[in-house]
């Protein structure tokens, strides 16, 4: 009844060429507050969605002839299409010593800057007893041409130091399903830490192959070998302490993401 | 609600034999099984007669003389001019499994409402669910604030309540409707429209079904979206593989295969991506019935039979064939055209194509649903008798993306594009002298095409129009003017017309394959000015990031609607910037292809733009209000894809200029 009474209104209204100018149409029809609720919610459900994604890029045991170890590296995200809240938490448990050997969490905020690259800029810790350092972190993250995942990191830690980290990994499909993913990090720090048994300069590269098998997309789980060396004073260090800089080890673990 | 236990009882009944969407091979149609789904339907439709509702078995139409077989289409037909509609949930079942669904009266699809050009409706539309709804009347020409978009033309209908939709039928066809509140398309809230024309319909025919096209993930389109923002590629599994550039570069020679590789990988783009959701998700429905369920329409050898084609789909492009039948296809997106003969069709999402077939053999044929990936398929069954069935082909190797589909591909057409140009030639020199018209983007280059013969084309008696012209008329590159930021993953530089173009996966098929092209209006166009201005609009996206959106901004982004006069006659041009194929879907008008057809351009609702294509449309609005624009499959909207055309009184627009007029009346 209401708006058989508002629609003549309006006929005769816009006979009169009375129509306000701005007002959205149907406002007249419905009235202004319910469309403007209605606007809002379309406006959200039409690409202004948020979304929550977690990944276990990696889950492993992994096995070598100095130590057995759990490792984790997981990402995580809470956003819309640009602007996001990541977690990265990186991992590594010795199963020989029952401790962990390191333990990285970084919060960060993301932006999408161009089409296939974030800027990142947060905060990471790492626990270790009596040595934790708190970081300033900055990052890019994103696809590099011919499919390369990139994550190029900065650390600014509580104690001045400066370190780096930068992460490739490329995607071969052998079937639709079977993927075999290499995989490259290398770790670089501007100073000396001996409380860390690190040296100035490059001070680590690894290097992977991961063979998984998606049942879903979501579900993989692989097998893969990873190569570990120091490099420069840091291999030092470890020579040092009676250790080898070089590592080889057999992983096997589970890629899930939802 | 006795069709809700139906459904609910169909949902119980096991299927042995599971049809497997990999498994090509044609099932043996169960009789027994045909049989009892056949006598269930019978009571359903004696039940749904004696309801509140109107029956049609008052009426007798072609369809209902198809007797029994009409039964077996699945939908319950009402008519009249008084509708009460009822939102709920129900259990859907496909070939034997169960899942949720939104559905109108407790049917998927929907009832088939028969309506009659000229008759005013009253549609009362109850919301059963826990969620708002709406229904949005596709393709149908009417007051604004009865075209049921929330956000746009009213606030939605709440639960527990009911909306009234009230208006009068000024066109006749075929149409569909559908929710446009939240994913619920996807779950089953759509159904079809027959609009009977008040004269003679010059289509003859003494049989007719409809054939609701349309997908359904047993996942839930909630998570569907979510894996696909996530990752775009979740349901792509006709990906290249290693083995698969050994056995091109064996083929194609090692360095070609690697340039080619590099050249993709450098864009970050993948060619098979031709579809987003795809049968690793999707089951792929005729009428509400999977593959297994065999959807079969019953006809007498010699009759002619019209199908009324509608692409429901959510997603899903599908190839339509029927293998040892042409169809004439006479009517696009409600509108009747010039009957073509024709061996297949890309249909679109949104989109509608009639069809007549004459089947003169005692014998099965399979209506053939190919997805354009070519991931899967629904197939049904027309035959003289129930239980009869035809060979199923097996699913053609999957089309890829080339160059031209990157808006890259110049000049590769030679002499294709030129009848374009004169076509629209004509109508712009002969309104020279009306003022505003901007000549500029048509003008250049095309004088002495314009007495060009079209004659030699044969069955596309003209080339398709658009800009080809213009693009190849030199070194001019396409302009961007809109935002780029990380929304928009690349450009098309060199846009071209694909309107000749059957559809990717189409073009080199042994057989007749239908174009836009080939379309023509069979009444003349009612308004036959030129154009008095052109807008422009991209279609741009980031596939990695799943962001789509028009000239780069998502209707969340967006901060005022596109403005058109009342009255006025526009030319909207669409450069697809993206890699895939969008159905754009513009409420409340039709668009007039800009295809070389002069005064008989095809009058459509939904227009496919390929990837790589640059489309023209003319566009007169008449009804005053806020209308949605938007691409019409459903993730893609609901990604940004989405922005409303604002049609203003407009002081100065005479409204009935491009009414009716004479033909000819401008030249």
């Amino acid at each position: 009844m209401r708006m058989l009474l508002t629609a003549a209104l309006i006929a005769g209204l816009a006979g009169a060429g009375a129509q306000a100018a701005d007002e959205p149409y149907a406002d007249q029809f419905y009235g202004a507050d319910a469309m403007e609720e209605a606007r809002h919610e379309l406006r959200h459900e039409t690409g202004g969605m948020r979304q929550f994604f977690f990944q276990t890029d990696r889950l492993e045991y992994r096995s070598s002839d100095s130590e057995d170890a759990a490792l984790w590296d997981i990402n995580a995200w809470y956003g819309g299409r640009i602007n996001r809240l990541w977690i990265k938490s990186e991992a590594e448990y010795s199963l020989d010593h029952g401790a962990f050997e390191e333990a990285r969490v970084e919060a960060l905020w993301s932006r999408a800057i161009t089409p296939y690259f974030d800027l990142q800029g947060g905060i990471a810790h790492d626990f270790e007893d009596g040595n934790g350092r708190t970081h300033a972190v900055a990052a890019l993250q994103g696809l590099a041409p011919y499919w390369f995942e990139v994550d190029v990191s900065a650390y600014l830690s509580n104690r001045g130091e400066l370190t780096g980290s930068a992460e490739a990994e490329y995607e071969l499909l052998l079937t639709q399903r079977l993927i075999l993913q290499p995989r490259a990090e290398l770790a670089w720090s501007a100073e000396d830490m001996p409380s860390l048994e690190t040296g100035a300069g490059l001070t680590s590269i690894e290097a992977g192959l991961r063979l998984r098998y998606e049942i879903v997309r979501q579900f993989a789980p692989y097998v893969g070998i990873e190569w570990t060396r120091q490099l420069g004073e840091t291999a030092d260090y470890t020579r040092a302490a009676g250790g080898d800089p070089e590592s080889t080890a057999i992983v096997a673990g589970l890629r899930i993401w939802f | 609600m006795r069709s809700t236990v139906w459904l609910r009882r169909a949902a119980e009944k096991a299927d042995p034999s599971p049809l497997s969407f990999s498994d090509c091979q044609a099932q043996p149609a169960a009789n027994d099984e045909m049989i009892r789904m056949f006598s269930r339907r019978t009571f359903l439709q004696t039940a749904a007669a004696s309801g509140s509702v109107l029956a049609a078995t008052s009426l007798v139409p072609a369809w209902a003389r198809s007797g029994p077989a009409a039964n077996l289409s699945g939908l319950q037909p009402l008519s009249g001019t008084e509708f009460d509609l009822t939102v709920g949930r129900a259990e859907l079942a496909i070939d034997g499994r169960t899942g949720p669904a939104v559905t109108v009266n407790g049917q998927v699809p929907a009832p088939l409402l028969r309506w009659r050009e000229g008759d005013e409706i009253t549609l009362r539309v109850h919301n059963t669910l826990d969620a708002d709804t709406s229904i949005h009347w596709h393709g149908i020409l009417l007051p604004n604030e009865m075209d049921g978009v929330p956000g746009v033309t009213f606030p939605g209908i709440r639960p527990g309540e009911t909306f009234t939709y009230r208006f009068p039928l000024r066109q006749a066809g075929t149409y569909w409707y559908h929710s446009h509140s939240g994913l619920q398309e996807q779950l089953g809230h759509y159904g079809p429209i027959i609009i009977e024309p008040r004269g003679t319909d010059p289509v003859r025919y003494d049989r007719e079904y409809v054939i609701v096209l349309s997908d359904y993930t047993f996942e839930g389109p909630h998570r569907v979206f979510q894996r696909l923002m996530a990752s775009s590629d979740t349901y792509n599994f006709q990906q290249r593989t290693v083995p698969d550039f050994f056995r091109e570069a064996s083929r194609n020679g090692f360095m070609a295969t690697l340039r080619d590789r590099l050249m993709w990988g450098q864009m970050r783009m993948s060619p098979t991506d031709i579809s987003d959701a795809t049968a690793a998700t999707m089951d792929y429905l005729i009428n509400g019935h999977g593959p297994g369920d065999n959807w079969t329409g019953l006809f007498e050898p010699g009759e002619r039979v019209r199908l009324r084609f509608i692409n429901a789909s959510a997603m899903t492009f599908f190839n339509v064939r029927i293998p040892g039948l042409p169809m004439t296809v006479v009517q696009a997106d409600g509108l009747n055209v010039q009957p073509v003969e024709t061996d297949e069709f890309q249909i679109g999402v949104a989109e509608t194509y009639d069809v007549v077939i004459q089947p003169r053999d005692d014998r099965a044929y399979t209506l053939m649903c190919e997805t354009n990936d070519r991931s899967g398929y629904v197939r049904g069954t027309l035959a003289p008798r129930m239980g009869m069935t035809a060979p199923v082909p097996p699913l053609r190797e999957r089309p890829t993306l080339t160059m031209r589909d990157m808006g890259m591909d110049h000049g590769s057409m030679p002499g294709m594009a030129h009848g374009a140009a004169s076509a629209e030639q004509p109508a712009a020199s002969g309104h020279a002298g009306h003022g505003n018209m901007d000549h500029s983007a048509h003008g250049q280059g095309h004088a002495g095409m314009a007495g060009m013969d079209h004659s030699g084309h044969g069955a596309a008696p003209a080339a398709p129009a658009g800009h080809a012209g213009h693009d190849m008329s030199g070194n001019d590159m396409q302009r961007h003017d809109h935002p780029q930021g990380p929304g928009v993953a690349g450009v098309a530089m060199q846009p071209v017309s694909r309107l000749d173009e059957p559809g990717a996966g189409l073009e080199d098929v042994p057989h007749r394959a239908l174009t836009y092209a080939q379309l023509r209006s069979l009444d003349p166009n009612p308004d036959h000015r030129a154009p008095g201005r052109e807008i422009e609009i991209h279609l741009t996206s980031n596939m990695e990031r799943y962001m789509w959106s028009f000239d780069g901004v998502r209707f969340s982004e967006v901060v005022e609607p596109i403005q058109f006069v009342k009255g006025e006659r526009l030319r909207l041009t669409m450069v697809n910037d993206t890699m895939m194929v969008h159905p754009i879907h513009l409420h409340g008008m039709f668009f007039d292809v800009v295809n070389g057809a002069r005064h008989n351009m095809p009058r459509k609702h939904t227009i496919n733009v390929k990837p790589g294509e640059k489309l023209s449309v003319d566009v007169t609005p008449e009804d005053v209000g806020d209308w949605a624009f938007h691409c019409h499959l459903l993730y893609h909207m609901h990604a940004g894809m989405f922005q409303v055309v604002s049609v203003r009184p407009g002081e100065h627009a005479d409204p009935h200029a491009g009414h009716r007029m004479g033909h000819g009346a401008h030249q």
